[in-house]
Formats: C-alpha cells, structure tokens, sequence
C-alpha cells in the first residue's frame, strides 16, 4: 500500500522512465546489441549524465527514445515511457507529433546539424509549424526570441544567414535555440560539446546550464567526458557494452565509485593523474557489439574479476539512490576525490 | 580484415571478390562465349556474308526461319542481298570487337603513358597535358568522332583513329590521378631514393600500381568504344558496307523496318546489346573490386 | 563576382580562339584547303576567284586572320549544297533541335527524378532494385537502335505516334514550333524521349546516390528530431541539397543532349541542324560543317559558362562563399 503509493508519486515526477531497453542492429556480422537492457529515469527538472565510451550504446539508447534509429537498427525488447506513456511501438505519427515538440535532441557536430542550403529562419520556421500553426510573421518573431535567448548578437540579421556563415559555437547554439522553440520537457544532448574548443564548450555548458533550470526541462546529455557531467549533472549513469554498470548521484559516484570500470574512467582522467606520473589507463579494449563474453562484459579488462563474473550480474542497490551491476565492487574509501 | 583474408593473394582475392556477384559472373561468361563466337565466325557461320558466290539475290528479306534455294536455313532471316544474317551477325561482332578492343587498347596506351608522364613530369608538361585533356573531355565523343571522320572520310583504320583521339583523355586523366596519389607513397620515394632510372620507376614501380583504375576505365571504355562505333556506322560515317560492323548491319535493315521486316534490323540490334550490357556488368563489378576506397 | 565573370569570359574566348585554330589547321592538313571549301565542279575561273577571296594565295598566318574576321563577322563560307551562308543555314535549323534537346531534358527530370527518388529511398525493393537494372540499360543502348525500336513498336507495330517529321508547327517570330500543336506533339514524343533515354539514367543515379548520401546525414536526422514531416523532410531537405549536382549535370549535359541529337534527328528524321550536318558530310558540304563546328563550340561554351553561373546561384556556400 504505502509501496504502491510511492510508485504512483514517483511516476508523477518521472519524465523519462526507460525501462529494459533492447535496441539490435542485424547486420551481416550477426547481430549488434548495441543497446542490451537498459533502465534509466530521468526526473523532472532532472540533468542526468549518460556517461560510455564510444560504441557503449549510449548514443543508440539516446536515438532509440525518440524512435530515430535507423535500419537495420531496431527496438527489440523494453518500454520507453515519457510522462507515463509507453513510446516503444508508437505510431510514426505520433511520434513525428513528439518530436522536437516534448522531446528535442541536440547533436554532436555544429557543423553538421543545420542544413546547409537552407537560411536559419527557414530551419527555425518549419520547426515551429510543424507542431503549431502559425503566422509567418508570428514564427519568425518566436525564432527570433530563440536566438537571443541563447546570445546570439543581432538575431534579426542571423535569420536570414545560412549556416557556414556561422562558427561553430554559434550554431550549436542556433541547434540549442531550435531544440528549445517548444518549451520540450526533455532535451537529448548527443555529446553537443565534444566538438568545440574548451572555451567555447564552457559558455555553451552555461548557456544550456541556464535554460534548462529556467525552463525545468529534464535533460540527458550523452558524453565520453565525464568532467562535463561532474559541473553539470544531478546523476550520472555509466553505459558500457550495452549496458548501464553503475548509477547515481553524481558527487557519489565520482567521489566513490563502486564499478572497476567506473573507477578506471575516473582515474585515467588527466586531472586526475599527478605530473610526471604515467596516465592510467584501463588495459584493453571495449568488446565488439557482436561478440561480447558472456556475464559481465568488462571482464577481460577487469583486475578484479573472478569466476563468479561469467554469470550476469544483478542490478543492485548499495546504497540509497544508487544502482550497481558487479560482483566484486570496489572497497569503500579506496578510489575517490576529485581533485 | 581476418587473418585469413590477408594470406589470400590480391589476385585470388579479386577472383573471389568478383564472384561473389552473380549477375556479374552471368556476364562474364557471356563475354567469353560471344569473343568465341567472334574468333570462331569463320567455323561456326553457315555462310561467308563477304563471299558473293555464295549469296543469291533471290534470298533477299526472309524472315526468320525461311530456308534457301539451297536448303540453307535462315534462323534469323536475310537482308536485301540475300544475306544469311545469323552469318552476318558473327562477322559483323568480329569486327565491332575488333575496333572497339582495338581502338579502347591502343587509346589506353597512349592516353596512361601520356598520363603517366604528365604525373612525373609535372610542371610545364603536365599542365599542357591536362589542358588538352580538359578541352578533349569538354565536348562530347560522338562529336569529335564526327568532325574527324567528316575530315578524312570512313573506313576501318579512320574510325579506330577517331576512337582512339576521342578516348586517350579518359585514361590520361586516370592514370595521371593514380599516379599521383600512388607517388605520394613510401616505395616509391625509396625507389627514388636508390636512384633507380626514371623509367624504371615509372613502368616498374609506378604502372602495375596504377593498373586497377585503368582494367576498370578500359573495360567501360571498350563497350563505349563499341556503341559509338556502331553509332558511327548507323549514320553512314564508320565501317565501308564491304565489312559491315553490327551497327552498319542495323542501318542496312533501317529502311525496311518501316515495312515490318524487323529482323533486318532486330537481332544485330540484340547481338550489339548483349555485347554491350555484358561488358558493362563486367566492368561494374571489377570497380567495386577494385576500388580500395569501396572495400571494407 | 563581375571579376569571376569577367574572368570566365576572357577563358572562353580563349578556348574559341584555340578550337578556330585547330579547324583551321585541321582544314590545312587535309590537304589543299580549296578542294575542300570549294565545290569540285567549280571551273578554273571560279576557282581563282575564290582562292583570292579566301585568301588562299596569302602566308598562312594572314589567312588564319582572315579566317577569324570572317567568322567575327558571321561568314563561314557558302554551302555548295543550298547556295546559301552556311550560318544562316544552321541558324534556320537550329530552333527544331532547340526544341527537341529542351524537351528531352525536361522529360529526363521528370522522369529520372521521382525515380531516383524512389529508388534512393527504397534500395532494396523489387521496384528500387528493377529501377536501377532499367537505368543499367539507359547507359549502355546504343541510342539509334532504341530509336529504332520505338518506331518499331510504337510506329509501326501499334501505330501510336507518327515515325518522322516534325508535324504541324505553329510560327512564332518566323521560326516554326512544334510544341504549340497537338500534332506536334505526336512527332516531339518518341524523339525526345528517345534523346532523354540517357539522361533520364544519369539523373536517376544522381538523385539515387545524392538520396543515399543525405539521408544518413546528421542535418537529415536533427531535421526529423525537429518532429518535421516524412515529405517536408524529403522534398525540402534531401532534394535542395540533390538539386545542386542534378542541375549542374544536366546543364552540363545539355551540350551532349544537342550533340547526341544528331542521332537522334536521323532516325527521326526530324529536320534540325543534326540532321543538317549528317547530310552535309555524306555530301561533302564542307563549308556548313565547319561552320556547325565553330557553332557548336560557341554553344558548348555559352553552355559551361551558363552552368557555373546557375551553381553559384544554387548554392550558398559557393555564391556567398567571399562573404564570410
């Protein structure tokens, strides 16, 4: 009873509750289970950061939220519920119908995201009318209102620009613009600041940092660094081979972190390391998506691991808010401190 | 990508490569059987189409399956001299292959040297090169052939000389890209390095790894070198009607098609087809072979 | 860009000059250039009257001056064939080619385009993978004999459509047009498309490919995680970026659609300057087929020139390319 209520409070505040998610790709080499059983809730108002290597799954998870993954790419198994709705087998209409209105996504590469051979105010417009219908007018001025609300200087003339007339942190932030035209409750950020320089990446951060706490969008952001997600996220989830390994708060986790391979990324972090010193390093390399070992995928590269860890690890939880898949988690106090 | 792809020599690799497309196999071989059919003519044919003793006015416009004064059948008809034209269908093949591989060889020579040099030289040379060969590729083959057989009048030796002027550029500009790019590359600044003569360089170094681009540019070269031939004939520029290619065949037949004697025209029409759209298979399929940058 | 085209212009004169040069020497190396540009039942007086006119008694450089200033003038010589200028004579044919290449292209957009399309879309359906075996066949037909087998079935076996000719013409500026009359028409179809077959193919693989290569782009996918339409993000996104290669190949092509007409026109017999050159060399008639040559050139120049000029127009990354 009183279980069943916190079920039902909890899923009041849930924006996004992903639940056992598998995404295959068929492919001629087998199959890839790129993303095989994840289970990720982002809260209302929530920044979680998705945290993995490349090849980890965690830019298909991403995709697969928004039912924007490719053939052969497929969803195979699990729910996506957003806002306590299941969209795993929604109608493409439906789905089209949620897109960029409820759930935007912002892309990796700047120069990449805006078509090339059509003006921002066209790019923008159509983002707009095709959820609402407006005046042409009417668009133009909400795109407008866009642009300078992410610092885009002189927006009226900007509209009218193509998109290689623009540096790349200004488009990213033209990409940030568009993805907020409809107020979304949750935004998907694909590694957006991987491809900027250093400093373009903090003013974006903040750009981004700003609006989602105005607005109170839930926001996922996908990244191979996790010294994005320790300024910018509430919690942070670790994606390796397919599969969420570690998960919590985002002081917790990176202060203590319990999965070997958690706590290999945080030591191989440079900042981490002190001069003079080697870097750590984790041995190995990520398991190809069709050939994985059977139980824990980071066995190979696990110092740790014994013949227990042929046998897939439960999720657990250790402690209050938190979620583990290992058998042989780290000892408490061992790794840990940011700098 | 395994280990045992790698052991695999390059030739045995292509081989098995190129057999993994079937329709491409299925086009091989039928380019085999028809260059014997060619070669062969002379056995096979029921008839010499050159030899006038043996053709009989009377036989003119058969329709297919009609049989002679003599017994002979007629499997695909005659034309208006009484002219077995399965006979001369294979004579004809004869000589559309002859001219089109003749020229497309020739031209392949001239152009990659020419290509080749243009790449090594560089400079004054090269640019003079390419320029020619930019201003030859800006106007379209069939007329240039045109205007050079409207210049020095029809016949065996012309067309192949017009076809060859008209395709050197296409292997010039490949040879000279492969060269590039293959230039750039360590074995043969170490060539280089060991002052080895400069054409040994060239033909023994730079040539066989240039070689790939150029079986492919050939290979569509050739069937092109046939289309236009029989273009050529058609319009009364190619062949002389004592050797009449496939497209001369066609032409000859063109005035009775209005008259529904189809088959003058039809089955040369089929044959320079078949031909055509076999050679192209062959060709499509060797590039995607061939070319690194498609591999995985 | 009054530089950039000012540029190009002084290369295409360049390129005028040289192709003038390599007739003229061509003219030269044939043989004596008199047996060639004068009709060979001229008498000795006539003969010496035109080597004087043409110059032929000169050194060779002052004749290619000559040469020149007529062509600048429009005098390429008088065809033994019509007794007329040879250019007013090409000039009078060129309108029926005109027509019958413009038609052909247009019927290759579309045709090839919603095809290529289609078959971008969908590579690996029946109808996608038939599509591309057709346009296999597009490439490698020699044109006549399609031609040929046009007339067959549609001529001569189904007596659909009229075999030759242009048909009824309705005159406008004292040029006669087909296009304006249905039996016009009727004479335009099978020509045309058979000058398209080729062209039809290219554009089908051009918009196939330029399909598969924009689709998996990241703009295409943030266009769709806009929540933006299957058509909005087909016909807007994928097709401007496709239009860009589609038009500069097909205008590029143009020059080749009106040289390949030759063909076309003689199995047609449809009366353009195609036809007009075809007879002229089986007759010798050297005068309109020099005068064709240099006419062609113009044309293939204007041509290339016209080509670049509607790219930077399509494309923003060119046409404001200095402006960043």
């Amino acid at each position: 009873m009183i279980d069943d209520d916190f079920h039902q409070d909890v899923a009041s505040t849930l924006t996004l509750d992903i639940r056992n998610l598998h995404t295959h790709f068929d492919t001629r080499a087998g199959t890839l289970r790129a993303v095989d059983g994840v289970n990720l809730r982002i809260k209302r108002g929530e920044i979680v950061g998705l945290v993995g290597e490349s090849g980890s799954g965690k830019s298909v998870t991403g995709f697969s939220v928004i039912g924007l993954v490719d053939p052969p790419g497929r969803i195979v198994g699990g729910e996506v519920r957003f806002q306590g709705r299941n969209l795993v087998g929604l109608e493409e209409e439906a789905l089209r119908q949620l897109r960029g209105h409820d759930i935007a996504m912002i892309f990796q590469d700047p120069m990449m995201t805006l078509n090339p051979v059509l003006r921002i105010s066209t790019q923008m417009v159509e983002a707009i009318t095709a959820h609402e219908i407006v005046a042409e007018d009417e668009a133009l001025e909400r795109a407008h209102d866009a642009l300078a609300s992410v610092g885009i200087p002189h927006p009226e003339e900007r509209l009218r620009d193509y998109p290689h007339q623009f540096s790349g942190g200004m488009r990213q932030r033209v990409a940030i613009a568009i993805a907020l035209l409809h107020n979304p409750a949750l935004i998907i950020a694909d590694e957006p600041t991987t491809a900027l320089d250093v400093t373009i990446q903090g003013q974006i951060l903040a750009v981004v940092q700003r609006l989602v706490a105005e607005r109170g969008t839930s926001l996922l952001w996908i990244t191979h660094d996790l010294s994005v997600v320790a300024g910018l996220a509430h919690r942070v989830a670790v994606m390796y081979a397919g599969r969420i390994v570690e998960e919590g708060p985002v002081d917790e986790v990176l202060d203590h972190p319990m999965h070997p391979y958690t706590a290999g990324l945080i030591a191989s972090l440079p900042s981490h390391n002190r001069r003079g010193t080697r870097l750590a390093q984790i041995p190995g390399m990520a398991p190809p998506a069709h050939d994985r070992p059977t139980g824990c995928s980071f066995r190979p590269r696990c110092a740790r691991a014994t013949a227990e860890c042929e046998q897939d690890p439960p999720a657990t939880t250790p402690a209050q808010g938190r979620s583990l898949r290992c058998f042989n988690p780290m000892p408490a106090g061992s790794q840990g401190g940011r700098a | 990508m395994s280990g045992a792809m790698r052991e695999q020599s390059p030739f045995r690799r292509v081989v098995a490569d190129f057999c993994a497309n079937k329709v491409a196999v299925a086009g091989l071989v039928t380019l085999v059987i028809i260059v014997a059919l060619a070669v062969f003519a002379s056995l096979i044919a029921p008839q010499n189409p050159y030899d006038l003793a043996q053709l009989d006015i009377m036989d003119g416009r058969q329709p297919p399956g009609a049989t002679s004064m003599d017994g002979l059948v007629f499997w695909l008809g005659t034309d208006d001299q009484g002219r077995d034209m399965l006979s001369g269908i294979l004579y004809g093949l004869r000589i559309s292959l002859i001219v089109g591989a003749g020229s497309a060889a020739v031209a392949g020579i001239v152009g990659s040297s020419l290509g080749l040099a243009a790449a090594y030289a560089g400079g004054r040379i090269e640019a003079a090169i390419m320029r020619l060969v930019d201003l030859q590729l800006s106007f379209p083959a069939i007329l240039v052939a045109l205007m050079i057989l409207a210049f020095i009048g029809k016949g065996v030796g012309n067309v192949m000389l017009a076809l060859v002027i008209v395709e050197w550029a296409s292997y010039a500009r490949t040879a000279r890209a492969a060269a590039l790019s293959e230039r750039a590359r360590e074995y043969i600044e170490a060539a280089e390095g060991l002052a080895l003569p400069r054409s040994r360089v060239v033909f023994g170094h730079l040539l066989p790894n240039c070689l790939p681009p150029l079986i492919v540019i050939g290979t569509i070269q050739v069937a092109r070198a046939i289309a236009l031939e029989a273009t050529l004939s058609f319009l009364g520029l190619g062949v002389p009607i004592t050797e009449p290619s496939l497209g001369l065949l066609i032409a000859n037949g063109y005035q009775y098609m209005l008259s529904g004697k189809y088959w003058i025209s039809f089955y040369p029409g089929i044959a320079l087809l078949i031909t055509i759209v076999s050679i192209n298979l062959v060709g499509d399929q060797l590039r995607d072979v061939l070319n690194p940058r498609l591999q995985r | 860009m009054a530089l950039w085209l000012l540029r190009r212009l002084v290369q295409a004169g360049f390129v005028m000059l040289a192709m003038s040069a390599i007739v003229f020497i061509g003219l030269h190396a044939i043989g004596n250039p008199i047996d060639i540009l004068i009709s060979p039942e001229a008498d000795q007086a006539e003969r010496a009257r035109a080597i004087a006119a043409l110059g032929l008694d000169k050194p060779l450089w002052e004749q290619y001056w000559l040469f020149l200033q007529g062509a600048l003038h429009g005098d390429l010589g008088r065809s033994f064939v019509f007794n007329e200028p040879a250019l007013r004579l090409i000039a009078g044919r060129m309108p029926a080619t005109l027509e019958l290449a413009v038609t052909a292209v247009l019927l290759s957009v579309c045709i090839g385009l919603p095809l290529g399309l289609y078959a971008g879309l969908h590579p690996n359906s029946f109808t996608g993978r038939l599509v591309m075996t057709g346009s296999i066949f597009g490439f490698s037909l020699p044109s006549f004999w399609v031609g040929l087998m046009l007339i067959m079935v549609f001529a001569v076996t189904l007596g659909w459509l009229p075999s030759s000719g242009r048909g009824e013409t309705i005159s406008i500026a004292g040029v006669g047009w087909s296009f304006l009359t249905v039996d016009g028409w009727r004479h335009l179809l099978l020509p045309a498309l058979n000058l398209a077959l080729f062209n039809i193919s290219l554009v089908l693989r051009l918009t196939r490919a330029g399909v598969r290569e924009t689709l998996p782009l990241d703009y295409i996918r943030f266009a769709r995680a806009k929540g933006l339409t299957p058509g909005r993000v087909i016909y807007v996104h994928v097709l401007r970026n496709i239009l860009i290669p589609v038009v500069t190949v097909i205008g590029l092509e143009f020059g080749s659609t009106i040289a390949f007409s030759v063909v076309t026109e003689s199995v047609f017999a449809w009366p353009g300057m195609g036809k007009l050159i075809i007879d002229s060399i089986n007759v010798l008639d050297r005068p309109v087929i020099v005068a064709y040559l240099m006419i062609t050139v113009a044309l293939f120049v204007t041509i290339n020139l016209v080509v670049d000029l509607l790219y930077t127009l399509l494309d923003p990354r060119v046409r404001l390319g200095g402006r960043r």
